[in-house]
């Protein structure tokens, strides 16, 4: 049985009142699962509906058609069976000012019904680097302090499915390293993790199995070594301080000085080499490595445009 | 404790951590009109023959203070949980529509009794009202917060800025209790205004509530028990609809 189960999910939210808007399809029969113990991607740019498919999941919104399972059960239909095995860590920064970090976490056990919590609250507080925050209140902690917090909150009554909508937002890259160590032990001691992130590195390091949205729509469905595999090309990558020719600025991904260009043969690098020396440019540290997963991303995402 | 339970304690624990702003100041605010219309009036006005007005204003603020406080903690803690987003802990959790109920509208009522309480102690100084049948106080004070903190509730759930929220309470609840006979008996009214008075549900709470003090009445407690009864459980029944359906909190 599937940790997770989407079957034909769709969402439209309906037209603004009063506006000129159109109704707004943010999800579009999405169909896929993710088994039990799987560390799952779940990548798209910014309105792909990442956010809606997960707040389906978890029960904050409903889907227009279709259903969503959670170990066999029905988010809507046994939304108290399906809750307690999610630990959902929200995309938002939220917190409730009225209380200290360890108030906060025993209210969310008793949420779900867990007596006697304090144990694994402290192990919660301890691995995630907060066990000296235990009595801060909320409004005095950092972000990247709060986040851990969310992520405390989510994992209090030991959820057998964790879900992550971008957890590393805005956080610190000692902070990142301390929460991957903490989920990925997690997910070796058989958790499923569902990981929605901007960071593609992040995606390409922790995660088994992908899925890409573009607007509303499964664009790619695989295991990470096949979609790497499948890459169809290399990529040529220098730094350079002038502007590109424009046979070559549009094909090329621009970082600063960075510059990459995919390339699918040795032809194709003298071709961009031979560009620049005709338009009488210099680059600097040329080199030509495998695709990455962001190679991936970029080539799914402008195929389906 | 269970998951409601917590959820009570929580919401209690929400306004007792600001009892200065929740408890002292309606409290305050209740001992300045008792000595201000009780100084103005006591003289002027009589009230079912023989009752003091200072001692009838009792239980009329009391009240007011209950109806008051129990709308302003269900409603409140709702809507400021809805703009700072920290609803959304609440949302994940298995917890029922009727636990939620029942955790928003008991601690609204724990609320109300405990700034009832107060009014109670700090106006007994002025002027103590016999208390003659204690059972029916507790009864409509119970009754009138159970009614106004699912009131709050609903307004909660409904309202999406502060100022939503304002409007209900100013508008809607605010001149509920102040035309209810808070601070007169409505037989001193024109016949007109009397039996507009008898269609707010609010007048009968007070009514109840102040029947238990003096034994007197403006109509018989057993009719306002009936219709505060009834009003209670068309609102909760509202309330637990728009938390089944997610009204506005679930997308």
């Amino acid at each position: 049985m599937p940790a997770i189960s989407f079957q034909s999910v769709s969402k439209t939210f309906p037209a603004a009142r009063g506006g000129t808007g159109q109704a707004l399809k943010a999800l579009d029969d999405v169909s896929f699962d993710i088994e039990e113990g799987e560390f799952f991607g779940l990548l798209g740019p910014n309105g792909a509906g990442k956010t809606t498919l997960i707040s389906i999941l978890a029960g904050l919104s409903r889907a227009s058609s279709g259903r969503v399972l959670v170990q066999g059960h029905d988010v809507q239909l046994e939304y108290a069976e399906t809750r307690r095995r999610l630990g959902v860590v929200p995309q938002e920064l939220v917190f409730d000012p009225f209380f200290n970090v360890r108030e906060a976490l025993r209210f969310q056990s008793g949420y779900f019904g867990v007596k006697h919590n304090d144990a694994w609250i402290d192990e919660l507080l301890d691995s995630l680097g907060l066990a000296d925050k235990a009595n801060a209140n909320m409004r005095q902690l950092s972000g990247g302090m709060k986040r851990r917090v969310l992520v405390a909150q989510a994992l209090v009554h030991k959820p057998p499915v964790i879900v992550l909508d971008e957890p590393t937002a805005g956080v610190d890259v000692e902070l990142r390293q301390t929460l991957w160590q903490f989920i990925a032990r997690l997910n070796k001691q058989g958790h499923t993790v569902l990981l929605t992130t901007h960071y593609l590195e992040e995606a390409e390091a922790l995660c088994s199995r992908i899925a890409m949205l573009k607007q509303g729509r499964v664009v790619a469905l695989s295991t990470m070594s096949d979609l790497l595999k499948g890459a169809s090309s290399n990529v040529l990558r220098f730094k350079i301080d002038s502007t590109l020719p424009p046979f070559l600025a549009g094909k090329a991904r621009i970082t600063g000085r960075i510059v990459q260009l995919p390339a699918h043969s040795a032809h194709e690098v003298e071709q961009y080499l031979t560009a620049l020396r005709e338009a009488g440019l210099h680059a600097e540290d040329i080199e030509i490595r495998k695709a990455d997963l962001e190679d991936v991303f970029l080539d799914v995402m402008g195929a389906n445009s | 404790m269970s998951g409601w339970q917590m959820l009570l304690y929580k919401e209690v624990l929400r306004f007792w951590k600001v009892g200065f702003q929740t408890v002292a100041a309606p409290v305050l605010t209740a001992v300045l009109y008792m000595l201000i219309f009780g100084h103005v009036l006591e003289d002027h006005v009589k009230v079912f023959g023989q009752v003091s007005y200072t001692a009838f204003l009792v239980p009329g603020l009391v009240m007011m203070s209950v109806l008051q406080n129990a709308f302003a903690n269900s409603s409140s803690s709702l809507v400021q949980s809805k703009i700072m987003g920290n609803l959304v802990f609440l949302l994940l959790t298995p917890l029922s529509h009727w636990s939620w109920f029942l955790a928003y509208v008991g601690s609204s009522v724990v609320r109300g009794l405990l700034v009832g309480s107060g009014v109670l102690m700090a106006t007994s100084f002025l002027a103590m009202p016999a208390l003659v049948a204690p059972g029916w106080t507790l009864l409509f004070a119970v009754l009138g917060a159970a009614m106004l903190g699912a009131l709050g509730l609903i307004a909660g759930l409904w309202a999406e800025k502060f100022d939503q929220m304002a409007a209900f309470q100013n508008f809607i609840i605010m001149p509920m209790t102040f035309l209810s006979g808070v601070f007169y008996s409505i037989h001193s009214l024109p016949p007109f205004w009397q039996g507009l008075s008898h269609l707010n549900p609010f007048f009968y709470m007070i009514d109840g509530f102040r029947y238990g003090f003096f034994g007197v009445s403006d109509v018989s407690p057993w009719l306002s028990l009936g219709i505060v009864g009834a009003a209670l459980l068309i609102v909760s029944a509202i309330a637990i609809h728009l938390l089944r359906i997610g009204y506005k909190i679930r997308g």
